[in-house]
């Protein structure tokens, strides 16, 4: 694998919604890079014959009845909201200009 | 001499709360007196970020309702209502576990001031065991990292040597239930964070097996991994109150649908007279030696050899796929991370920062993000971000995925020649705050976590206890017993066998000689003042 690079990161960082400073890029690829230099081996651990696991134990299909449980009034959603108007959340402009 | 009262197990104070000899108010006023002495008072009275010249292991302190609910104890048990066993005894829970009417931060600036609208699950079995909730305890951010140091409000200090950290993520719920400032707290774990802490502070905790409690209402860190369990100063406590915890939640859809163990039934039977005779002990021999501290691995063998003096048979096990957990588990829990911590954007909940001019939303997420988490946090969540993106994937998160694969299946093979595994929790004692340079090399502080990752791999339970001092440098041990998924009922045989073989040996328990630590809070904060360390 090749070393990760500032650009990559910056690339990551926008991708994550994340603002960094180019010191804050820099940094972060050094350790970025030194961190999957040690998790390298990982990708040759396990020939294709092993399945892969994503969760520990086999539960399938697991579904709820489908009956209305406690829910949170509309005061109480909007109890913690950075900014709220008539009974919404309020966010700043979704595209450039307007 | 009467005993104090904070020094008692859960299950003693539980013993005199129903005897009436003592009230549940009194016992939540003596730990609240024990918090004062020993929290420490913030390093600057304008800034909550900088902590306190004290253990700093509580975030919120919940005085007036804890007093409430045992106050209504106290009535009930005046008036002849038959409560829960515990009900009565005090509790700390991770400020990750979400409490109406308290303030959860998961330790980060992102949800300082943020009141969740409503109670976990395992919040509200504290509340229906009438539990008295003392206050939320302090954690690396969101859980990610191993010394508390992570904490947006400052680090926690170990009990035991207050320059030292004392583990983590639960640094603040081991730290509290080893300075007597509770006995019992709820941590979560993910990939060591009950265990670890409770090795380097000298306490018990308990990750049991994936699923069996419910995480409905636990800020989510990486799905697949993370589970809650408890922390307290003996064997039987953890048993009771992970008895209190467990149970299916329809409102979480990992949740077991099982019956809820005889935990603590398990727990007293191991601590009986011949309670470990004929138990199969198998010594994981990739979680010994090289990278290993000498008193660490002294104190082990030492453990080892009492099992055996004890009547188990140990045998060495073999787990040759352990070499890749570590780098698996950083794969996997940064890739769930990256995903569950998308959510906080600065729209509905959370911090929201708003650059100049006429930002778009996405200049106000990149913006809030920025501020409101700390480094470690964007740094896993870069990593998770790179591990998930096209090209990559199959070369990081699908292998670790099968890595996951063989690490189950090492553990399936040894567990069809033993009951339980046994190994030292932590590769050291608790180490200096500030003495892991982690941006010169990250993986150094990830190593802490070598011996308790992959159980969370696995999904399946272990216990973390105390095993002596280490010589070198007089700080805490701990051993960890691992046992097959859904199992939980063995870590808590095996573990309460030895230690009451432990307490035999060194003559009471770990603490048992250790100093006041409210003196050695008072002198440390003095020494501060004086410009000292």
């Amino acid at each position: 694998m090749s070393a990760i690079n500032r650009e990559q990161v910056a690339h990551l960082a926008e991708l994550a919604h994340i603002e960094m400073t180019e010191e804050e890029l820099a940094r972060v690829a050094g350790e970025l890079d030194l961190i999957v230099s040690s998790v390298a081996s990982v990708s040759q651990a396990a020939g294709p014959d092993v399945p892969a696991t994503s969760h520990p134990l086999p539960l399938q299909n697991v579904f709820r009845e489908d009956v209305v449980g406690e829910t949170l009034t509309q005061e109480e959603a909007l109890s913690n909201a950075p900014d709220s108007q008539d009974g919404k959340f309020r966010v700043p402009a979704i595209l450039d200009g307007e | 001499m009467s005993e104090r009262i904070v020094e008692l197990s859960a299950a003693d104070l539980a013993a005199k709360l129903a005897s009436g000899d003592v009230s549940s108010v009194d016992a939540v006023n003596a730990h609240f007196e024990q918090i004062d002495a020993t929290e420490g008072q913030a390093v600057d009275s304008a800034d909550p970020h900088k902590g306190t010249d004290g253990l700093n292991a509580f975030l919120h302190r919940n005085r007036e309702e804890a007093l409430q609910v045992a106050q209504d104890v106290d009535q009930a048990r005046a008036n002849g209502e038959q409560l829960h066993e515990l009900a009565g005894v005090p509790i700390a829970v991770k400020d990750l576990i979400v409490t109406k009417g308290q303030p959860t931060t998961a330790a980060s600036r992102m949800l300082e001031g943020w009141m969740s609208p409503y109670d976990g699950t395992v919040t509200k079995k504290l509340r229906a065991a009438k539990m008295p909730i003392l206050g939320k305890t302090n954690l690396d951010e969101f859980a990610m990292g191993s010394s508390t140091e992570h904490s947006a409000y400052g680090p926690t200090r170990n009990p035991w040597d207050l320059n030292r950290i004392p583990g983590g993520s639960g640094g603040g719920s081991a730290a509290a239930v080893s300075a007597f400032q509770a006995p019992l707290a709820l941590g979560t774990d993910t990939g060591g964070s009950i265990r670890q802490p409770a090795a380097v502070t000298g306490t018990v905790g308990v990750k049991p097996t994936y699923g069996s409690v419910s995480r409905y209402g636990v800020i989510a860190m990486a799905s697949s991994l993370d589970q809650v369990g408890p922390c307290s100063r003996t064997v039987l406590d953890s048993a009771l109150l992970h008895e209190v915890v467990a149970g299916h939640d329809p409102q979480d859809s990992t949740s077991l649908n099982d019956p809820v163990g005889s935990f603590a039934a398990a727990a007293r039977q191991g601590a009986e007279d011949g309670g470990l005779k004929g138990l199969r002990v198998g010594v994981v021999k990739q979680l010994t030696g090289d990278g290993f501290q000498t008193g660490v691995q002294q104190r082990f063998n030492e453990a080892v050899e009492l099992l055996q003096s004890a009547g188990a048979e140990v045998v060495e096990v073999e787990t040759p796929n352990f070499e890749y957990a570590l780098g698996a588990y950083y794969l996997i829990m940064s890739s769930e991370v990256s995903s569950n911590l998308a959510k906080y954007d600065g729209v509905r909940f959370g911090l929201r920062v708003v650059p100049e001019g006429n930002p778009t939303i996405e200049r106000v997420m990149g913006a809030s993000r920025a501020a409101g988490f700390g480094d470690e946090v964007k740094r896993r969540i870069i990593l998770g971000t790179y591990a998930l993106s096209a090209g990559y994937y199959d070369a990081y998160y699908g292998s670790a995925q099968q890595v996951r694969t063989l690490v189950q299946r090492d553990f399936n093979a040894a567990f069809e020649k033993v009951d339980v595994l046994i190994s030292p929790t932590a590769p050291t004692t608790a180490f200096k705050i500030g003495g892991v340079d982690e941006s010169a090399d990250p993986m150094q502080m990830y190593l802490n976590d070598i011996a308790t990752i992959p159980t969370n791999l696995a999904g399946i339970p272990a216990i973390s206890l105390p095993g002596g001092l280490a010589p070198e440098d007089g700080l805490p041990v701990g051993i960890q017993f691992m046992a097959p998924a859904r199992e939980d009922a063995r870590v808590y045989r095996a573990g309460a066998g030895l230690e009451r073989l432990l307490n035999e040996k060194w003559g009471g328990p770990v603490w048992s000689s250790r100093g006041d630590v409210a003196t050695t809070v008072r002198d440390f904060a003095a020494g501060a003042a004086l410009g000292g360390k």
